[in-house]
Formats: C-alpha cells, sequence, structure tokens
C-alpha cells in the first residue's frame, strides 16, 4: 500500500529511516534541529533523535561542510544540509576540492561518505545570488554523486540512496515542490530505495521525447498533456532523476523510440545538464535523430527578481510546447 | 618572527620529557635527522628534474611534526598542509613511499596521484598532505568531531601554516571547534612567511598570532621550536586539554625554513639576508640544539650521531633508487580511485554511467 505523502514528508520519512538504521547517520545544518529546518523538512527530527544525531550548526558553511567531510574520513555519515544550495560558493573549496579529490590524491585510502542535500531552484522571487541550480556543475566533478529528486517518492528512494551511498553525494531538491504531494510506498511494505543513475519513464510517448530533471519534469508532464489534447502530439517525458551516475542507456532508448528530443532544464543554456545530455545524444544516437536536439533552458542571465517576470525566464509548459511545435 | 617573552625554561624536565627513555629521545633525534636527509635528497632529485610540481621542504621545521607526533596515543590524528613531508615520516610512514610519490610512481603512498603535497596514511592516522592553504583545517576539525561522536579518547592536531591564518576556513573552523567543544589542537608552524610576504606585512593581531584565540574563548599558547622539548611538553597539555576535557586550543610554534616558499621560489634569498639564515643555523636549528642537548645529557655520543646522520642519509639515498626503479603509473590507473563505488564494483557502480570518456 502507498501513502500520499508531501515530498517534504517523504524526504523526512527517508531521513528518519536512515537515522534509525544507522547510528552513525547525522544531520548537521543551519537551523535543522531545534528551529525544524528552514523549510521543515527536518521537522520533528531532533526532537525524536536529540541533540548528537542533528546539529544545529552557525552560518558557517565552509566550516561545517568541511567538519563533515573530515569526519567522514572516520566513519561518521554526516547529512548536511545548505539552507539553499546556492550558497555552495561560500564553502565550494570543502565541496570541491576535498570531497571531490580526497579518494584521488590519497590514492584511494580515503573516503568520504557525506551527503549535502537543501533546495536547488528558481522561481521564488529571491533574486539572482538564491536561484542557482548547481547540479551540471557539480556533477562536472569526477569524484562527486549528484541527484536531483522531482516527486515525493523520489525524494525518498533517492535520499536514502545517498546516504547509503560511499561517495559524497549532493542532493537538489526544490522549494518549490516540498509543498507537492504524491504516492509513496508504505514502509510496512519494504525498505524503499532508489538507485542513484536510474532514470524513469514519467509518460509513454511516441512523437517526440522530453527529457528533465527535478521541477522541469512537472513542467514536461503538463506540457506533454497540453500537446496530447490540444495538438495530437504524443509526449515521452524521462527524468533523469540522477544526473552523475547518469542513465545514458535510458537517454538513448527514448531517443531510439521517438527520434525527436527536447531537453528540458533549468540550468543555463551554457555548460548545464542539457548541454551534457546533448552532448551524449550527438555521440551515441545521431543516426537516430529527425531533427536536431532542442533545449528549454533558463533564459541566459542571472535570475531576475521581478515576480511578474521570473516564471518566464525558467523553464515552463508554455515554452516547452513552443518548443516542440517549432520543430513540426 | 615573535618569540617568548618568558625566559628559557629547562623543558626537558616537564613530567612528558622526564618519561622519555633514552632510547625514546635517540628515535625523537633520530627522526629529525631522517626528515632531514630526506628533504635533502628531495632537493636534489627534484633539481635533477625527476619530480614534477613543486617541492615544499620543511627543513628547519623538524622539531614541530617529530616533537608534537612523538606524544600521539592510538586514537590521535594528524593533519596537515602542504608542507608534509615532516609529518609522514613522523607518523611512521617509509621512505620509499614517500620518495616515489614524489617520483610520480606507481609504488607511492598515493600511488603517483597526490604528489609531494598530497601524502595520505590513514592507518597511521595521517590524513594529508593538502594543497590548498587553510582549507584542511576544517578537516581537522571534522577528524575531532568523528573521534568524540566515537567516544574516544583521542584528539587531532591539525597544522597550518602562519600564511593560513587569514583565510576564513580557519576562523570558522576555530569558531566551530569552541563552540562544539571539539578535541582539535591547531599547531600554527610560524615560519615568518607567507610565501613571500613577511607576517608584520599578511597579518594583523595584537601579542602574536595564537592569542586571536581570545576572540573565540579558546585556550592558547606559543612554543619555540627550537627546543623540541618545548614543542613536546607545552603540545602534551594541549592534547590531554582535548582528549580529556574537549577543549580545543591554539598553539603558534615559532619555527623557520631554511628554503623558499617552495623550489621553485626563485626570490627566497631576496626577501631574507644570509646573515638571518646563518643566525638561525647556527643558534636555532632544533636539530644543531637536540644533538648538543643529548650529547650534554650522555644520552648521545657525536659518534653515534654521526652514526645516525650516515644511516639516514644512506636510507634517503635508498629511496632515491627504489623512486628511480619503480614504474610510472599506466594511463588505465588515472581513472581510478575516483568513488569508492566503482573501486569495490559494488552494486551501485553498475547502475548509470559514472565516467563519460568520449
Amino acid at each position: 500500500m502507498s501513502r500520499i505523502l508531501t515530498y517534504r514528508e517523504a524526504l523526512r520519512e527517508g531521513l528518519d529511516e536512515e537515522l534509525a538504521r544507522d547510528p552513525n547517520v547525522v544531520l548537521m545544518g543551519e537551523e535543522v534541529a531545534q528551529y525544524n529546518g528552514a523549510y521543515k523538512v527536518t521537522e520533528g527530527l531532533w526532537k525524536k533523535w536529540g541533540d548528537k544525531r542533528v546539529v544545529d550548526t552557525p552560518i558557517s558553511e565552509a566550516g561545517f561542510i568541511g567538519m563533515g567531510i573530515g569526519a567522514s574520513m572516520l566513519g561518521v555519515r554526516p547529512v548536511m544540509e545548505l539552507m539553499f544550495w546556492s550558497f555552495h560558493s561560500v564553502a565550494f573549496d570543502q565541496l570541491v576540492n576535498n570531497a571531490a579529490c580526497v579518494r584521488y590524491m590519497s590514492g584511494g585510502l580515503c573516503h568520504c561518505p557525506i551527503v549535502v542535500r537543501g533546495p536547488a531552484n528558481g522561481g521564488t522571487n529571491v533574486g539572482a545570488t538564491h536561484c542557482h541550480v548547481p547540479e551540471g556543475l557539480f556533477a562536472a566533478f569526477p569524484g562527486l554523486k549528484v541527484c536531483a529528486p522531482a516527486t515525493p517518492a523520489d525524494a525518498k528512494g533517492l535520499i536514502k540512496a545517498a546516504i547509503r551511498d560511499n561517495d559524497p553525494v549532493y542532493v537538489m531538491e526544490n522549494t518549490l515542490l516540498y509543498g507537492t504531494s504524491g504516492e509513496v510506498p508504505d514502509p510496512a511494505d519494504g525498505d524503499f530505495v532508489i538507485p542513484l543513475g536510474l532514470a524513469d519513464l514519467k509518460r509513454e510517448g511516441s512523437d517526440i521525447s522530453l527529457i528533465a530533471h527535478g521541477r522541469s519534469v512537472l513542467h514536461a508532464l503538463e506540457a506533454a498533456n497540453i500537446l496530447q489534447s490540444q495538438h495530437g502530439i504524443n509526449a515521452e517525458v524521462l527524468d533523469l532523476r540522477s544526473i552523475r551516475p547518469l542513465d545514458v542507456d535510458a537517454i538513448l532508448k527514448t531517443v531510439k523510440k521517438t527520434n525527436r528530443v527536447v531537453l528540458v532544464d533549468e540550468s543555463k543554456p551554457f555548460g548545464g545538464v542539457s548541454a551534457m545530455v546533448g552532448t551524449l545524444i550527438m555521440e551515441q544516437a545521431f543516426d537516430d535523430l529527425d531533427a536536431p536536439v532542442q533545449r528549454v533552458c533558463s533564459i541566459d542571465a542571472p535570475a531576475i527578481y521581478s515576480p511578474h517576470i521570473e516564471n518566464e525566464q525558467l523553464p515552463n509548459p508554455r515554452r516547452i510546447v513552443e518548443k516542440v511545435l517549432s520543430m513540426a | 618572527m615573535t618569540s617568548a617573552s618568558s625566559p628559557a625554561l629547562d623543558f626537558s624536565q616537564s613530567p612528558i620529557n622526564q618519561a622519555l627513555s633514552p632510547e625514546r629521545k635517540i628515535e625523537l633525534f633520530t627522526m629529525m635527522v631522517r626528515i632531514r636527509r630526506f628533504e635533502q635528497a628531495a632537493l636534489k632529485y627534484y633539481n635533477a628534474g625527476k619530480m614534477g610540481g613543486f617541492l615544499h621542504l620543511y627543513i628547519g621545521q623538524e622539531s614541530v611534526a617529530s616533537g608534537t607526533i612523538s606524544l600521539a596515543g592510538p586514537d590521535d590524528h594528524f593533519i596537515t598542509a602542504y608542507r608534509c613531508h615532516g609529518h609522514a615520516l613522523s607518523v611512521g610512514m617509509n621512505m620509499n613511499e614517500c620518495m616515489a610519490e614524489m617520483f610520480g610512481k606507481q609504488t607511492g603512498c598515493s600511488k603517483g596521484k597526490g604528489g609531494s603535497m598530497h601524502f595520505f596514511a590513514p592507518d597511521k592516522g595521517f590524513w594529508g598532505g593538502h594543497g590548498i592553504v587553510a582549507g584542511q583545517t576544517p578537516l581537522g576539525l571534522g577528524l575531532a568531531y568523528g573521534l568524540k561522536y566515537q567516544g574516544k579518547e583521542g584528539c587531532c592536531l591539525c597544522y597550518l601554516g602562519d600564511g593560513a591564518v587569514n583565510q576564513g576556513a580557519f576562523h570558522e573552523s576555530l569558531n566551530l571547534a569552541a563552540l562544539f567543544e571539539i578535541p582539535v589542537v591547531f599547531v600554527i608552524e610560524n615560519n615568518g612567511y607567507s610565501m613571500g610576504t613577511s607576517q608584520k606585512r599578511s597579518s594583523s593581531f595584537r601579542g602574536c598570532l595564537a592569542q586571536r584565540a581570545e576572540g573565540y574563548d579558546m585556550e592558547w599558547d606559543v612554543i619555540n621550536g627550537s627546543d623540541v622539548y618545548e614543542v613536546r611538553a607545552k603540545t602534551h597539555i594541549a592534547m590531554e586539554r582535548a582528549r580529556k576535557e574537549h577543549k580545543p586550543t591554539l598553539l603558534e610554534i615559532d619555527t623557520y625554513r631554511y628554503y623558499g616558499h617552495s623550489i621553485a621560489d626563485a626570490n627566497h634569498k631576496k626577501y631574507r639576508t644570509p646573515e638571518e639564515i646563518e643566525n638561525y643555523k647556527q643558534n636555532h636549528d632544533p636539530i644543531n640544539l637536540f644533538r648538543r642537548r643529548l650529547i650534554a645529557e650522555g644520552v648521545l655520543t657525536e659518534e653515534i650521531a654521526d652514526a645516525i646522520n650516515k644511516a639516514a642519509q644512506e636510507e634517503a639515498a635508498a629511496s632515491v633508487q627504489f623512486a628511480d626503479q619503480s614504474p610510472a603509473p599506466t594511463i588505465a590507473d588515472i581513472s581510478t580511485d575516483i568513488y569508492w563505488e566503482t573501486d569495490n564494483q559494488t552494486p551501485a557502480s553498475r547502475i548509470g554511467r559514472h565516467f563519460f570518456d568520449a
């Protein structure tokens, strides 16, 4: 039996189950404990698990993320919340030079089983410094793993996989998804874990493939409904879920099936996830394409504040539909 | 250089040093000599073109690594920056694996993937060897956090240079260490220069660098690095405070590097006078002073000291031969030691593409 949970509740259930499973798991971050989480993902967990397992940190991202990396080398498994992934910039040396490279530079003697999680999205009118979507950025560093769940079930399954993984995994959530609802399997039916590196076909179709991750998956699904009902176009929607490792087989499979592709990606166009996926398709499925790969990304500018226009900077169903129709 | 203003005390009489047997004193002296001879060999072969990248020499600072690490208990851990050779040998890494690492060989401690700045030996409690100035300080904090989390009575000695004290990551680490009561001892190895910039041109401070700890309500002390007995006596107090009370300390050990910031530092003779270097050699060099001291104590003779020196030279020469004759990494080696899961061929590693080579 599955239940309806919000994305936020599903994440929390995943965190709670992992806290129960492994005494080395520690949640850390700004406001995660006594305040119950800036976005209430960790609500109730401090009360349940106490000071040792759920730790409030000062606003000191380089300090506490580096601390978590150091502790992980000794076997602690820190799950660290960035209030916004945008704040990665003040901890970049720790996130990249230490977490991604320490295994390599030690010839495999060290490893770093950390999770860094938090929201990475635009669309809430908070201006350019709070709207970065760095999944492509971090996936570009060998040694790191990145995932971006779109649904409550995926959020729970992926956070649990991330915590169990023995490499650093950066989980990119979305403040606009925290309140969305969906079916999540009941814990009574068994341990629910979604492996990293496995895409999910969210909608079957035959005419064109919309490949997306994170909130863009919901836009793609909505666009697919419009395309079907208003234009008779049957679009397939592939949710990448995991950026690195990446389910390249699933990408190639849908391309071979529909022969037309629109990549939907909240990144900026230059060097984002869609740039990488587009390259892979060009390298490995060129002969299966009936048209050039197209993309719907955020408009190539820092994130605009204005509530009147921000949604037009981001991928949205209208922009996806227009892009698909332009390929006809 | 900042100097401890207190009159010279005889730290040989501190309990931790009185507990040293003659054999242990000779071991300590031997370690300092081995570090120096190892590095002199490294310098020779760096200049001969056998190594790539940088070579940051520790010569002149040997008392710090060997003295502090001689205090190690079973649950103590160590982490430092890029000037890491002395710490590596002090924790018990052998010259062969260290020299081979600098030669970029498969037999190196990091399989030739890290180089001079990135020696590691987790089995000996040594966690690197880190290249970014002060980037290792939150890691040292985290190792100590891990010890406390696991309920172990140990501490982490986290070393940094005086050039690292103005980095944000270090200040964040100091705050967290005091706030969370973490058993870490930060050791500033103050050699007076952050690369080519003297301390007075790089740091604003009252008294000494370690005094900045007061702003974080943290204990601190200043140590004369010329005297390995003083290094041990004062560091022991800080380590016990960490182990027993979970209280961090900021130590500043005055020391001196004979050579430039790295061997690529062509200006090192311009910002220091020959007289300054010569004075240090005669009056402050920790190896020369300890040798005289142990001979005066009757622990060492000139003959034994010379034999130790000769053996260290031979050991270093042998490590060069080992390194030179070792195989280089292969192209296939470039692509391992990236993910734990793929290295161990776990089920997770077989799902999805981890590497994107065309």
